[in-house]
């Protein structure tokens, strides 16, 4: 699956080194891009130049990054990955929380960008609906309920089950707690997070090689989680 | 004195430059009498400087109405006199605290003998002189000679008249001139006829006795004596102080017995004056033995205005307890080298000293090689020094025997009649001579219990009852054989000394026990509060001793930031009322001045406490105050002195802690400073290498990019963002350690399973890691502990980091994780190089680096955030040195007790979930036994 070339993307940051930075990696890499130097330039923009992956960072100067996100949301779909420093968290969450698809962290590697924007335009062009899912050695069979490791079945409980299909539907993107919890135990349980804790950790213990190195399911440390 | 002649005397040179420095000078117009032109010639002497252009200001000066005096008085400024009132009439009193506030360079105080009106300040204008010398204002006074307190006897052998006001005559020697102001006694007698003395009306009589020309004679020689001793001591100073040899006075040392009885203070004086004379220091000593111990109440004030009359003239006052009075005197003599001994003659009968020995006899005949005066005594009242109005608190000295309870010779009596009744019972078993024997037992009970007094009664009683009931012809008082005559008076012989040596023992014990309380006391107080570092704790020690011993309210008081006393601790337990005004004054003097002051003192003794510096040498650091429940009572010197070590020992305990404050104080500046130059450093290498790299490779890469290989440039650029990193890095644990110090740090805590973090950990730490074989050991089945995710991956991050970087690039890294107890420990161990014992601690300080032979970069805070991070979680953190190789870094957090532990299946979260899911152990939360692969 490789990201849809020509994508047309809007940076949205006042520093104006990051927005030099992105523009000009960004357009080597075959995306199109235009930036704005402020919260309220960058809705102008967005509704102006209609693009198709937002990277917002959440300390602008003249808006709350999280009521970007929220005007966004109330008329737009379209992915966007947020760019904050190391500890801001719990603005991360909210913003993931508000809409936002995904986050990096100040400073970053290219590399992990690159990745990240992949992935968000993938689920917005509808990905995760495939039959089966394939991480490496880990394959989900959504059809049949059936989770196999390096060729061999796992048995997963019901809750495992659901845990790692949620995962799997949104494979590469983080995923908060709140909406894990929401999406397999329901709405009334969105802030026990310790469901998570014990739940990440029986399926870890049957589908990664070294539970304590895992490789598919990974945590965003005060974030969420991903499956790779 | 200085054994080596030419040398000089460090004290001696102290002493002749000290008090020069910052009191004021004393200037003396001494003349022989009233009448001679002191004051005359003192406002003379202020002409002149005001002249001269000095500040002077007249603070006090009696005209007694003398035109010519008043004449010169024209022209000084003065400062008018305060008005007191005492007994509804009102009296001029010189105004100290207007002079104090004016502060001229000179102030003119006349009549320096003078004693001031109750409810001064001070009782006598002399302490006022004082006060004001100290506050560094010179000052010119007048003075008799008669007033000197040394030549007071003489005065009053010479003239027949007693003079009351006296001066000690330290005042005289600290005074930095004497002037003697003299005319010959003809004129001064015409003086007088003509009306040019002033008299006052009730004194007139006496004065006019006074003004005879003998006297005037003898009194005019005692000043020029006394002036001209002055200026030999001045001479002989200079000398000394020059380094010029001369005849020194050799080593002699005074010494004086004293007692209660009233002529102790003229044995005082003329001690005093003998010292004086040849120069030497002088003892006071009073021997508290069984028999001359003081029994009653004014005997032992009388024997305290004498030590303290002595301690006031300069004297070293000793008090020693013993038997026998003359050998504890000469061996005291002995030890301390004395060479004169001041005796004074026996006041008692001659068959008092039959019977007791007489101590002056015993004295002269063992003195071998010390002189001994003996001096006679007066008989007669004593009368004070010093007029304060009415007197009640003084003694005539001799001991009160008047109210001899009855009630012991009764007892007594009551024993003997005991005695007999038993006796009489056991008379056919014992016989006679057993009986008698066992008569002596109520003599010797009663002289243990009550005294000399019941132990004869007890020897008549028994004497007589024997004789009645036993002594054939039994119930008569006659003897019929005589022999018995003599068994009686052995008998009674042996029941008086047994009694006596009873008693005497007796009151040598009360004496020991006195003592003894005083030093156990002193002991307990230094005990208790020598290693105790809170300010609180000490003075509560110290008030409450204190008022165990004198039984009163004590009260300790400390200056506040603005100088001012405040009450810190007392010895009541609601903890007092506060002083008022008038005490508060009393106890700022003595603050301010660091003497003792109020009741009972010669300062300010309207008081009703009594107030003592507490004192070292490095100043006053507050004051102790006293307010006996008896209000009547003359504290002895011995309690003083006692109450004076209290506060000795409270001084001390208080400026230690005073000291130790500031010394953590300053500990606390420099380390503040280490740290700060630590992080200069730190920040200047640490940031400035990176950066360096970083510049130097792009700038190449960006000036001469063809000349770059394209390995080359990968290097470069791999060097960059390696740099960089640890830049980001270095800020992190800036940042971390900033809002750890400045408290910003609020823990997210949530629920956590140590192995995610572990996992994530590794993964963060990422390349690093690489081929480094990484050992997990967690023990299966832990809980989630409740901790902030982020900042305990950090605290694994930092001690991995550690490990990383103390140890070979191969070496082997441990990670454990197990419960213990109602903890869960974390380990991190290593293969490296180990941590010298005494710096395990300080690994986790910040800017610490261990002495590494490998190049170890890194900012030295990484362990210090650790600490703090593990630290705000409740948690432990340290180091220890495997045994087998290696360091092992341990954390540990506190695991909750009401941890989750059902959690219902997916899509079930209400509260009463599901039974547990098939395959689902249900012991716990994290127990789940996953079936890997099956």
């Amino acid at each position: 699956m490789e990201a849809k070339k020509g994508a047309r993307i809007l940076v949205i940051d006042d520093e104006k080194q990051i927005r030099r930075l992105l523009k000009v990696s960004l357009t080597e890499h075959g995306y199109e891009v235009e930036d704005a130097p402020s919260g309220g330039e960058g809705i102008r923009q967005a509704l102006t130049y209609k693009p198709d992956l937002v990277l917002l960072d959440l300390g602008l100067p003249d808006m709350d990054g999280l009521e970007l996100v929220r005007r966004l949301r109330e008329w737009s779909k379209v992915p966007v990955i947020i760019l904050s420093v190391r500890e801001a968290e719990d603005e991360k969450i909210a913003a993931l929380d508000a809409g936002a698809d995904d986050y990096v962290t100040k400073p970053f590697g290219m590399g992990e960008l690159l990745a990240r924007i992949r992935a968000a335009l993938r689920h917005a062009a509808g990905a995760g609906t495939e039959p089966v899912l394939a991480f490496d050695d880990l394959v989900i069979d959504v059809a049949h309920r059936r989770v196999t490791v390096r060729g061999q079945e796992v048995k997963l409980t019901p809750t495992e089950y659901e845990l790692i299909k949620n995962l799997a539907a949104f494979a590469g993107k983080v995923l908060t707690p709140r909406q894990l919890l929401r999406a397999v135990w329901g709405p009334a349980a969105e802030n026990e997070t310790h469901y998570l804790r014990v739940y990440v950790g029986q399926l870890r213990r049957k589908i990664e090689a070294d539970p304590s190195r895992p490789r598919h399911i990974i945590t965003e440390p005060g974030v969420g989680y991903r499956l790779l | 004195m200085p054994k080596d002649e030419r040398r000089v005397d460090p004290d001696a040179l102290l002493a002749g430059l000290g008090p020069e420095k910052e009191r004021g000078r004393l200037t003396v117009f001494l003349g022989a009498a009233a009448g001679v032109g002191k004051t005359y010639a003192m406002l003379e002497a202020a002409q002149e400087r005001l002249a001269e252009g000095w500040d002077l200001m007249v603070g006090w000066v009696e005209t007694h109405g003398r035109p010519e005096t008043r004449a010169l008085l024209a022209g000084l400024p003065v400062i008018p006199p305060r008005s007191l009132s005492y007994r509804g009439r009102e009296f001029p009193e010189m105004d100290l605290d207007a002079i104090l506030a004016r502060h001229p360079a000179l102030v003119l105080v006349d009549e320096l003998a003078h004693t001031n009106i109750p409810g001064s300040r001070h009782a006598r204008r002399y302490q006022d002189v004082e006060e004001i010398l100290a506050a560094g204002i010179n000052v010119y006074t007048t003075l008799n000679i008669q007033h000197l307190e040394t030549l007071n006897d003489v005065v009053a052998q010479v003239t027949g008249v007693k003079v009351r006001e006296t001066v000690p005559d330290r005042v005289l020697e600290n005074a930095h001139q004497i002037q003697l102001v003299d005319i010959p006694p003809e004129e001064l007698l015409q003086r007088l006829k003509e009306g040019k003395v002033y008299v006052p009306g009730q004194a007139a009589y006496a004065l006019r006795k006074f003004f005879r020309p003998g006297n005037i004679s003898a009194l005019r020689e005692l000043a020029l004596r006394y002036t001209a001793r002055r200026v030999d001591r001045q001479v002989e100073n200079y000398m000394r102080l020059h380094g010029i040899a001369g005849p020194w006075p050799t080593g002699e040392r005074v010494m004086v017995c004293i007692s209660a009885s009233p002529f102790s203070a003229q044995l005082i004086r003329t001690a005093r004056r003998l010292a004086e004379g040849l120069q030497a220091e002088w003892l006071a000593v009073n021997v508290e033995a069984p028999r001359r111990f003081p029994t009653s109440e004014a005997a032992r004030d009388a024997l305290a205005r004498n030590k303290r009359l002595a301690e006031e003239l300069g004297a070293e006052v000793v008090t020693l307890a013993g038997d026998d009075v003359a050998d504890e005197l000469l061996a005291l003599a002995r030890t301390r080298n004395v060479s004169q001994i001041i005796i004074g003659k026996p006041l008692h009968s001659k068959y008092w000293e039959i019977l007791h020995g007489s101590v002056v006899d015993k004295i002269i005949r063992q003195s071998q090689g010390i002189n001994v005066h003996v001096i006679p005594g007066k008989v007669g009242k004593e009368p004070g020094r010093g007029d304060k109005g009415p007197a009640p608190r003084r003694g005539n000295g001799s001991t009160n025997r008047a109210a001899v309870p009855l009630v012991p010779h009764l007892a007594a009596i009551m024993l003997i009649g005991l005695l007999t009744a038993v006796a009489a019972g056991l008379a056919p078993v014992l016989g006679l001579v057993n009986i008698a024997i066992i008569y002596v037992l109520p003599v010797v009970f009663s002289a243990i219990r009550w005294g000399t007094g019941p132990a004869i009664t007890a020897a008549v009683a028994g004497l007589l009852t024997f004789d009645f009931f036993f002594v054939p012809p039994v119930l008569t008082f006659t003897v019929s054989d005589w022999r018995y005559l003599f068994s009686f008076a052995i008998f009674l012989l042996v029941a008086f000394l047994t009694g006596s040596l009873s008693a005497r023992f007796r009151l040598q014990v009360t004496s020991y026990r006195q003592r003894e309380n005083r030093t156990a006391a002193l002991y307990a107080l230094s005990r208790e509060i020598a290693a105790v570092s809170d300010l609180m704790p000490v003075l509560e020690s110290v008030t409450r001793k204190i008022a165990e011993t004198v039984p009163g309210k004590v009260a300790a008081l400390l200056p506040d930031k603005s100088g001012r006393l405040q009450q810190h601790a007392s010895s009541d337990s609601h903890g007092g009322a506060p002083l008022d005004d008038n005490e508060r004054a009393v106890a700022t003097w003595a603050f301010e001045h660091g003497e003792i002051a109020g009741r009972g003192t010669d300062t300010l003794d309207g008081a009703a406490g009594l107030y003592l510096p507490m004192r070292t040498a490095k100043g006053v650091h507050g004051v102790l105050g006293i307010r006996p429940d008896s209000p009547d009572r003359v504290l002895p010197p011995e309690q003083r002195r006692l109450l004076e070590a209290f506060a000795g020992l409270a001084a001390l305990a208080v400026s230690r802690i005073q000291l130790a404050e500031q010394a953590r104080d300053a500990q606390l500046l420099a380390e503040s400073e280490h740290l700060r130059i630590a992080l200069f450093n730190s920040l200047s290498h640490d940031l400035r290498t990176p950066l360096a790299s970083i510049i130097g490779s792009v700038s190449g890469l960006l000036e001469d990019e063809k000349v770059y290989s394209e390995k080359a440039r990968r290097d470069l650029l791999q060097a960059v963002l390696q740099e960089a990193r640890r830049m980001h890095r270095f800020l992190n644990n800036l940042l971390d350690m900033a809002r750890l110090e400045s408290g910003m740090l609020r823990l997210h805590k949530e629920w956590c399973d140590i192995q995610d973090i572990i996992g994530v950990a590794l993964t963060r730490i990422g390349e690093p890691l690489a081929g480094r074989p990484v050992k997990i050991d967690v023990e299966p089945g832990l809980p989630l502990v409740e901790a902030d995710y982020v900042l305990i991956e950090q605290v694994l991050i930092n001690c991995l980091d550690n490990a990383l970087k103390y140890s070979e690039p191969g070496g082997r890294i441990r990670i454990s994780a197990r419960r213990r107890g109602d903890r869960l420990e974390i380990a991190v161990a290593d293969r490296g190089i180990q941590i010298p014992p005494e710096d395990l601690d300080r690994i986790f300080d910040k800017f610490y680096r261990l002495h590494s032979p490998r190049q170890v970069s890194g900012t030295g805070l990484g362990l210090a955030i650790c600490k703090g991070i593990v630290e705000a979680h409740g948690g432990t953190i340290g180091a220890a040195n495997d045994p087998a190789g290696g360091v092992v870094i341990k954390f540990s957090l506190p695991l909750s007790k009401d941890a989750p532990d059902l959690i219902p299946a997916a899509g079930e979260s209400g509260a009463s979930g599901p039974p547990p899911e098939k395959g689902w152990s249900g012991e716990g939360p994290a127990c789940e036994g996953g079936a890997h692969g099956g």
